[in-house]
């Protein structure tokens, strides 16, 4: 119990202090609305909003969270106030969800403002949204343990952002979000496969446009697999670099 | 009874050992020092203590409790004040506070109440939302102290708790750690000001490049370099005058002449102060003032260490620039 209240307090403080800041809350809604109308005024062809939709949506996910992580953990690392975290009684694990289910929050509703545009625009009829909820979660999870992973191989912020984009940009072209899996060259395609966003991706597919290249229970499996892996590396980090 | 014994304690940084094979325990009520230059190892002892840095070998208790296994349980009777003021910039103090208390599983109520408490007591009730960052050095540090202190900790650990601070600030933190030792808390401090681990340490440990080279209460430290008794007297005039005769009438003594005003007489037993008075009166000298000079903790600190106090002083101050 006792965990659970400074779980929640850390929630609570991370959400005040940096999500629920007006520069991140116009960042959160620009920067989806952005990516659509970008997508949107270039193909002037056939695809249409509900092509681009699930492309949008995992983007807008990938970038909040991962942002955000460099912020709430590597700043707080920086000027010491995280040390404060790592001397509370409670465990190294409660501690590291505590500041990651902010960004995971974020990441959602970030994924939910283009489906809230759309939805003025197109018929959003026929989508199974419990499975859409379910894949822009672990689409969350994994991408934020991937940001959180990031934040704890640097120690300055602008490390941060640079080297999330050094994972982030070549993910959004690789995934099969705007180019398909198969039109990729040959020697590129086993990439596409050892990124967690291709899975995330191919579920938002699925139940958007129906055309996942994988059974959706893979694509769950493998996200929760990237998810575990990837925080499992980051509380390794954390114990081995941070608390030396 | 020790709320702390660390028995053969040692951290390496690869090939550097920052705390080199240290054995201390704190009694609980006392006020332990650690008292060394800069890179001494002092915080990293506090930091292995505390569990923010690894323990290469040997053992921590603190309550009973193995802190090198269970630090995650030993971290909740523990209250830690680093050497940096980190609390959270953009939240005011009362904010700061239950945040803190927050993370030990005070309960809202509790945690309210206690932050009103501490911001009276710390005298820092009317900085209102005034945030962290706006706080001047010296209640940064106060609020920090509170913070360590908000969940009523058995043993604080004060890492440097009044460096880089104002006088007053300074004199009021000591004044603080004196009034919470009153209260019961057992406090384990480093410095590298002597002046001010003479003043509130019971026991004092020397820790010079990660080994602690000299440990115990303040008198224990200074009478084993006590040797013989010195007594220092001030007169109105001719002490070079009379430098000669009575270094001949006094022939068991050693004279210091240190100016015509003043010269220290050096014994091995106690020195009974009437032939001097006697003599001196003969010699038509008024006495002004005898005192017994005793060697201070500085100059125990140097003879054991070899280190310049004021290297020291200037060390630590370069490096919190």
């Amino acid at each position: 119990m006792k965990s659970w209240i400074a779980y929640w307090n850390i929630l609570k403080k991370d959400m005040k202090n940096y999500y629920l800041k007006p520069p991140n809350i116009s960042w959160g809604i620009i920067f989806p609305v952005a990516w659509t109308l970008m997508f949107f005024i270039k193909s002037q062809s056939d695809l249409g909003i509900r092509d681009i939709l699930p492309g949008v949506m995992s983007m807008s996910i990938l970038f909040g969270t991962t942002s955000m992580l460099a912020v709430t953990i590597t700043f707080e690392r920086k000027n010491s106030s995280f040390d404060r975290l790592l001397l509370a009684p409670i465990s190294l694990n409660l501690l590291m969800l505590s500041k990651t289910t902010g960004a995971i929050i974020f990441g959602i509703i970030n994924a939910f403002i283009p489906v809230i545009f759309a939805s003025f625009l197109i018929n959003l009829a026929g989508i199974n949204w419990l499975l859409v909820l379910g894949s822009v979660i672990f689409i969350a999870i994994t991408s934020t343990f991937l940001g959180l992973f990031i934040a704890v191989s640097v120690s300055e912020v602008f490390e941060a952002q640079t080297f999330s984009n050094f994972f982030r940009f070549p993910m959004i072209f690789l995934c099969g979000l705007f180019i398909p899996i198969n039109s990729l060259p040959v020697f590129l395609r086993p990439i596409s496969y050892i990124l967690p966003l291709t899975y995330g991706a191919d579920i938002l597919k699925s139940t958007i446009n129906g055309i996942g290249i994988m059974p959706v229970q893979i694509d769950f499996l493998v996200l929760i697999g990237f998810a575990l892996v990837l925080f499992s590396i980051s509380i390794k980090n954390i114990k081995n670099k941070w608390i030396h | 009874m020790n709320i702390v014994e660390v028995k053969n304690l040692t951290t390496r940084y690869e090939d550097f050992t920052a705390v080199n094979n240290i054995n201390f325990c704190i009694s609980e009520g006392e006020i332990f020092g650690f008292l060394g230059p800069n890179g001494a190892g002092k915080t990293s002892t506090i930091n292995m203590l505390t569990g923010l840095s690894k323990v290469t070998e040997g053992s921590i208790d603190i309550s009973e409790i193995d802190a090198v296994k269970n630090i995650k349980t030993a971290q909740g009777i523990m209250g830690i004040v680093p050497d940096e003021s980190n609390l959270y910039q953009e939240m005011d103090g009362f904010e700061n506070l239950c945040f803190c208390a927050s993370l030990y599983g005070m309960r809202k109520d509790e945690r309210e109440k206690r932050a009103k408490e501490l911001l009276k007591q710390f005298g820092l009730d009317n900085t209102g939302k005034r945030p962290f960052k706006a706080y001047s050095k010296g209640m940064k540090r106060k609020l920090t102290i509170a913070a360590g202190i908000i969940h009523e900790p058995k043993i604080l650990f004060l890492d440097e708790p009044t460096t880089g601070i104002d006088v007053e600030s300074a004199r009021q933190i000591r004044d603080l750690i004196v009034n919470l030792n009153k209260k019961g808390t057992t406090i384990f401090l480093t410095t590298h000001y002597i002046e001010e681990a003479e003043r509130l340490c019971d026991r004092i440990a020397f820790i010079v490049e990660g080994e602690i080279v000299k440990t115990g209460t303040v008198n224990d430290l200074m009478k084993d370099y006590q040797k013989g008794k010195i007594v220092q007297f001030t007169l109105d005039k001719g002490v070079l005058d009379i430098k000669e005769t009575i270094k001949n009438d006094f022939p068991d003594y050693r004279f210091e002449i240190i100016d015509n005003n003043t010269l220290k007489l050096h014994s091995r037993d106690t020195i009974s102060l009437t032939p001097f008075m006697k003599y001196f009166d003969d010699k038509g000298l008024n006495v002004y003032e005898a005192k017994v000079i005793k060697p201070s903790l500085e100059e125990v600190f140097v003879k054991i260490t070899g280190i310049k106090v004021s290297k020291m002083k200037k060390e630590k101050e370069g490096g919190k620039k």
